[in-house]
């Protein structure tokens, strides 16, 4: 029973991080490269333009989701098994939905690159 | 990829390490907080650790939404993804922590991600609302035939 409580936090955790990155990631391609706009426009501009993407503010609240559903997930599970399993499910959701969301090309390289990481960083809590 | 993108992804990696781990540190300082007791978490903030960990984190997240403005998420991600090797590095040198070889098996697997996704594009998806990547404005041809070689 416990195990179950812990992979529900792992597939929420996993889902609501997967949410905000796509969601952070989409507001800032809509924004611009902002490196760009603070050297023409100045900060404020990036800032307002910033706070003017309302996926920007859904994008962070997925975030705390995540974070809170992490904080459940470490007092029902063990914390060796929630954070490297939701981490390195996080990696390879990310690049399924930045493939089927974002429109990256997700290639080759990148999918070796992502399964690396994912396994590297579950190896890493052993 | 200019100097000052490879500096943004470099941030991005030290201050989320930085910042976690600085966190950590003023959070065990403090001892448990009950989740009854509200003002405990507010205090928190008054421990120097917890309140520079806080911004290391929020530099942390500034650097991340800057990198996701000219960069796609599947070459940010892999890309700052030595962070998890910092974490262990850290440990090492801090607290003595022996690393057995599967981390070591870990630490190079990561490792072998960061170069097989930094040698790539940074970008390859077009928003319309969104300006090119220096890169592709300079030079689109070699971009794309970049890309093609990756496609499987």
């Amino acid at each position: 029973m416990n195990g179950l409580y812990a992979w529900t936090a792992i597939a929420l955790i996993t889902l609501a991080a997967t949410t905000g990155d796509v969601l952070l990631a989409f507001s800032m391609k809509r924004v611009g490269d902002v490196g760009e706009i603070w050297k023409t426009k100045g900060m404020f501009a990036v800032v307002a333009r910033i706070l003017a993407t309302p996926t920007f503010f859904l994008g962070v609240a997925a975030m705390a989701v995540a974070f809170y559903s992490l904080l459940f997930g470490l007092s029902w599970g063990n914390l060796s098994l929630v954070v490297p399993a939701s981490a390195s499910l996080t990696f390879v959701a990310n690049a399924i939905a930045a493939r089927i969301f974002l429109h990256e090309r997700v290639g080759r390289r990148r999918w070796i690159a992502t399964l690396l990481v994912g396994a590297g960083v579950a190896l890493m809590a052993l | 990829m200019t100097t000052r993108k490879y500096l943004v992804l470099a941030g991005v990696t030290v201050f989320s390490t930085l910042g976690d781990s600085l966190l950590a540190r003023g959070m065990k300082q403090i001892g448990g907080i009950s989740l009854h007791d509200f003002s405990g978490l507010l205090l928190a903030i008054l421990n120097p650790w917890v309140s520079v960990g806080i911004l290391l984190l929020l530099a942390f997240f500034a650097s991340y939404m800057s990198a996701l403005s000219w960069a796609d998420l599947t070459y940010v991600l892999p890309a700052t993804s030595l962070s998890y090797v910092l974490v262990a590095v850290i440990a090492q040198v801090r607290f003595h922590e022996q690393i057995s070889p599967t981390r070591w098996l870990g630490i190079a697997l990561i490792a072998a991600g960061v170069g097989f996704v930094a040698a790539g594009p940074a970008v390859t998806s077009s928003h319309p609302a969104s300006p090119a990547d220096d890169f592709e404005r300079n030079a689109p041809q070699r971009h794309a035939s970049r890309e093609q070689e990756v496609q499987p």
